[in-house]
């Protein structure tokens, strides 16, 4: 069941004009935000299918940006977000590509400055419920419904029992995980979430663990 | 939890509980939060829906300017009097109008299920309260009926036009609205269920064909016919018709047929009133394009 709570239905309040192209919009952007960590210098953002045929008359382009920007689905800022992504000296590039894709409200966000550079790739199925689907290249499932955890790792045994086993230690259920490599033996992805928030004391205990690269912490 | 409308309603009737209390209980389980938390959640979305009608039934117009002010020509059709059709009815045809002229002036609405869908279920609700006189815990119930069987379309079908057309859209808001207003009204589950089936048999195959993308034209007019097609089912149900494709069966129906809809039927702009001349006149004034750029 891909809609669990009564709100992703009845909600979310929000910007119009459309609760999969606002909306989700919105929040596939946030979340890339959130992963990075920091508002992006650059951001190159590529649509397909329904997305690359109507985001100028969605706001699909304000409302992504408006993600980058930490604003949220009801935040009235979106309206204005591509002046004031300007105004913070954000480079912002929309691509439209005629690439067939699984679903047809797809987005990739490249986003970077600096210091990095990440990718994602978003799909917003329906009433602003959003799933990311791509990570830097990891595949991988995050609705972006719950506070969740990434975990960067060597995929090597008992990788996953140690993080999983100070979850338990410190009462934290998980309510779906998944697990994806790019090759055998080499960089892997936990992706986690869970039902309860992540203190930073558990972050700083999974970050030390053995074959532990990063731990990033998704709020909900 | 409930998968679908048959295992809703039976959850109802057999603890003897209204559709809404099974919405409730089930959200509390799945997010651990209390009934008033979770009720006063619903409460701020239902306080976004009442100050969406209000400013649409006072007037707004969307950036492009294709919509806005027709909430605005009804109510004041409604009180010269002489309406043929019916009074709630206008008057939810109004609201829902209103709600989505909001939306697409891009102002603050809440989903329900969806924003191009965001007037039938608060425009149809505000509507039958002057008549039902309901308590704002039972406009707040009302919310979540229509919730709990917009999530049974959403996670058997869809609610997304780029997914199934208008029908997942428009369709699914208003089969939500006509299973409240029968909850409301005093009827039983299963006639929530009858309504909600008799609504949606009614707006299959509907496609999502938005002229130059913009969630407008024909997007507010639909939520209109929806507010409507909502609030004769609702009658119908209530005066003890029932659908003789069960509820479960249409939902799979219209998941179906918005799998075999065309994409350029579903809201790419590529097809139906999108593809009009008129339709792409509109969208080369609105964008500057050129009309072949998209063909």
């Amino acid at each position: 069941m891909k809609y669990k709570s009564v709100f992703d239905i009845i909600g979310p309040v929000m910007i119009g004009p459309s609760s999969s192209h606002t909306a989700g919009a919105a929040r596939i952007g946030r979340v890339a935000r959130d992963l990075f960590r920091r508002e992006p210098k650059w951001a190159t953002i590529s649509f397909y299918g329904s997305f690359a045929k109507t985001y100028k008359g969605h706001g699909t382009d304000v409302a992504i940006v408006g993600g980058l920007l930490d604003f949220d689905t009801y935040d009235e800022r979106i309206k204005e977000s591509l002046t004031l992504a300007k105004k913070n000296g954000m480079k912002v590039r929309f691509i439209e590509e005629d690439a067939i894709t699984d679903h047809p409200n797809t987005a990739k966000v490249k986003i970077g400055d600096d210091e990095g550079e990440l990718e994602l790739v978003g799909i917003s199925i329906g009433g602003g419920k959003i799933e990311i689907i791509e990570l830097n290249g990891f595949q991988l499932k995050l609705s972006g419904h719950h506070p969740a955890l990434l975990v960067v790792h060597d995929d090597k045994f008992g990788a996953i029992a140690s993080v999983s086993n100070i979850l338990a230690k410190h009462a934290i259920n998980i309510g779906h995980m998944d697990v994806s490599r790019k090759d055998v033996g080499k960089m892997a992805l936990m992706t986690i979430e869970v039902d309860q928030t992540i203190d930073e004391n558990v972050i700083q205990e999974l970050t030390a663990l053995p074959n532990i690269t990063q731990v990033t912490r998704i709020a909900e | 939890m409930f998968r679908n409308v048959a295992e809703l309603i039976e959850l109802a009737e057999s603890q003897n509980k209204k559709i809404s209390d099974i919405m409730i209980e089930q959200e509390m389980e799945f997010t651990k939060k209390t009934r008033e938390q979770v009720v006063s959640q619903m409460e701020k979305n239902l306080e976004v829906m009442e100050e969406a009608i209000e400013k649409g039934i006072r007037g707004v117009k969307s950036h492009s300017g294709l919509t806005g002010g027709d909430a605005v020509l009804l109510q004041k059709y409604i009180e010269k009097g002489n309406f043929l059709s019916g009074q709630t009815l206008l008057d939810a045809v109004s609201k829902a109008v209103a709600t989505n002229e909001v939306n697409a002036a891009m102002g603050t609405i809440c989903a329900t299920p969806t924003a191009g869908s965001a007037g039938v279920v608060p425009g149809t609700l505000f509507a039958v309260k002057d008549k039902l006189n309901p308590t704002r815990e039972e406009m707040v119930r009302y919310l979540f009926t229509s919730g709990a069987f917009g999530f049974v379309v959403a996670n058997n079908a869809s609610i997304s036009g780029a997914a199934g057309g208008c029908q997942a859209e428009v369709g699914s808001a208003s089969g939500m609205a006509a299973a409240a207003i029968v909850e409301m009204a005093g009827g039983t589950p299963s006639q929530c269920a009858e309504a909600m089936a008799i609504t949606l048999k009614n707006m299959l195959g509907l496609v999502c064909d938005p002229v130059a993308g913009l969630v407008e034209v024909p997007c507010v007019k639909r939520n209109a016919m929806g507010a409507a097609n909502a609030m004769v089912a609702a009658d119908m149900a209530l005066a003890g018709i029932t659908s003789r494709i069960p509820c479960d069966e249409v939902i799979d129906a219209m998941f179906k047929i918005g799998q075999t809809m065309p994409v350029a039927l579903r809201e790419t702009a590529q097809g139906g009133l999108a593809a009009t001349p008129t339709g792409r006149e509109l969208e080369a004034k609105i964008f500057g394009v050129s009309l072949d750029k998209r063909d």
